[in-house]
């Protein structure tokens, strides 16, 4: 394992950003909208009802935890899209760069970009509605730590079914993960599902996540249960999803994928 | 002594094969090139010596190491360029080469940077996006990029298509003197005859997947009775017909 490998992938992507006003924007661009709506649909959901003060903690607090997971799985998947719609992806595949290089170098960009987007929605939701996440208390760390784990997870299983089936899947960078949404119940607690939905979110780790976040802000309780569920399915999560790539990027060698893909 | 072995390759896709039982051999300071008509397999040959296509049949040996097995330890000394294959646009040529610079260990990665900038005669565009460079101006810096470890076996698929005549001589030109003080060994896919007759030491024709003629450049047209490179060429694929 070489960290000038790791570190050139990373330097790669920075590089990037620092020149491509866009790119740089799209970080800020979504999560301030998303923000901006959804604090004041709770803030008028809260003037409006009785009894039920702590709307901006949910919405706000589960807007800022989806967006974790969100910009996780994108810091792997839309990465990996950036090196196809270049088409430097056979640069990078027969240097001497190995999968699991180029895997860590992806997951380190996911850090980044969490921790800017995740900066940029505190600070934000700070300023317009006097909410900070970090109010919930430091229970929450394990459960971001978890989130951002189910966010490489599902970015790792995606570049996997775009190497495979090509740029024209590449909308997948943004469907896959919003596919785990409504089982991952970010707005609302998993037991407002019908039975079967509550079935399959208890093998989904950021319902976990979600539900612990709810379990804190209500009842001020640290989330064992949830946060063990969550950390044992983001292992196994994690560990099929790079199985996964790699038989899948054995399978691109076989069929001569590499060197089509982005044509 | 050959630093490359290859042994009986052979490729399928589907019902056709790309390659079909493919030897070669390449020794330190030796230009290989490889001519063939469009779809005669010389685009997959390059891919299957750089490991990211895996034959269904046959050996690559590099350095004595099989590929198979030590595809990173081979890649550390070999590179690689071609005309489909660019590099990033929003990125400088500098940085271009920096990451790659990393991506290869090489030491002292900023002053080797340098040195390959003004080798290729990109020095004064080092900090231009290479979307704003003209298309010679590109395929350079993905020349650049192919000697940035100075690799010892250098694989280059059809790589002055797109330069313009003087840019493709003083290529050539610098690849012949990487290989006279460097013991540069380099495989050349061309369509342009010329070119490869210019710069080649050997040359290999490759048709439907096989090999139908290998020989030194000079004495290939009198092997075959034929006056020149062009009518060697046409003559044997006349006969593959």
């Amino acid at each position: 394992m070489s960290t000038k490998r790791i570190f050139a992938i990373t330097l790669r992507h920075a590089y990037l950003y620092r020149r491509s006003l866009p790119r740089l924007l799209e970080i800020f661009y979504w999560p301030t909208l998303d923000l901006i709506l959804w604090g004041f649909v709770t803030l008028y959901l809260q003037r409006s009802s009785v009894g039920l003060p702590k709307y901006v903690s949910f919405f706000l607090g589960a807007l800022i935890l989806w967006d974790i997971l969100f910009r996780s799985q994108q810091g792997i998947s839309v990465s990996f899209l950036e090196d196809m719609w270049s088409r430097n992806l056979v640069n990078i595949f027969v240097s001497p760069l190995r999968l699991s290089e180029y895997i860590i170098g992806l997951i380190v960009l996911s850090i980044l970009k969490v921790v800017i987007a995740f900066s940029v929605m505190s600070c934000l939701a700070g300023l317009f509605y006097s909410f900070s996440i970090f109010k919930v208390g430091i229970g929450l760390i394990p459960l971001i730590l978890n989130l951002v784990a189910t966010g490489w997870g599902i970015g790792i299983f995606t570049i996997g079914l775009i190497l495979r089936f090509g740029q024209e899947t590449e909308v997948l960078a943004w469907a896959v993960g919003f596919l785990i949404m409504p089982f991952s119940a970010v707005f609302y607690p998993v037991d407002v599902l019908p039975p079967v939905l509550q079935k399959i979110a208890q093998f989904i780790p950021s319902a976990h996540v979600f539900e612990g976040m709810r379990s804190i802000i209500n009842n001020a309780e640290f989330p064992t249960d949830h946060l063990l569920w969550a950390s044992s399915l983001n292992c196994i999560f994690i560990f099929s999803a790079v199985w996964f790539f790699a038989a899948i990027y054995r399978i691109a060698l076989r069929r001569g994928i590499i060197p089509k893909i982005g044509e | 002594m050959p630093i490359l072995k290859v042994r009986n390759l052979t490729k399928r896709f589907g019902d056709v094969y790309a390659l079909n039982g493919v030897s070669l051999e390449l020794s330190r300071g030796e230009i290989l090139g490889i001519l063939g008509p469009n779809g005669a397999g010389k685009t997959t040959l390059i891919h299957c010596l750089l490991g990211i296509i895996v034959a269904i049949e046959g050996t690559i040996k590099v350095f004595g190491k099989d590929m198979s097995t030590s595809r990173g330890d081979i890649l550390k000394r070999m590179n690689f360029a071609a005309s489909y294959v660019l590099l990033p646009l929003s990125l400088t040529p500098y940085e271009n080469l920096m990451v790659y610079a990393l991506m290869y260990d090489v030491e002292r990665p900023r002053q080797r940077c340098i040195e390959v900038l003004k080798l290729f005669d990109l020095y004064d565009l080092k900090d231009r996006p290479a979307r704003r460079l003209s298309s010679g101006q590109m395929m350079r810096l993905c020349l650049a990029k192919a000697v940035i470890n100075e690799p010892e076996i250098l694989l280059l698929d059809e790589p002055t298509a797109g330069l313009d005549p003087e840019i493709s001589v003083r290529t050539r030109k610098l690849f012949r003197y990487l290989r006279d003080e460097k013991g540069l060994a380099v495989i050349y896919t061309s369509h342009n005859l010329h070119e490869i007759e210019e710069i080649s030491d050997r040359i290999i024709l490759i048709n439907k997947g096989e090999i139908v003629a290998e020989g030194r450049v000079k004495d290939l047209p009198e092997r075959y009775a034929v006056r020149n490179l062009e009518e060697f060429y046409f003559k044997l694929l006349k006969n593959e017909h």
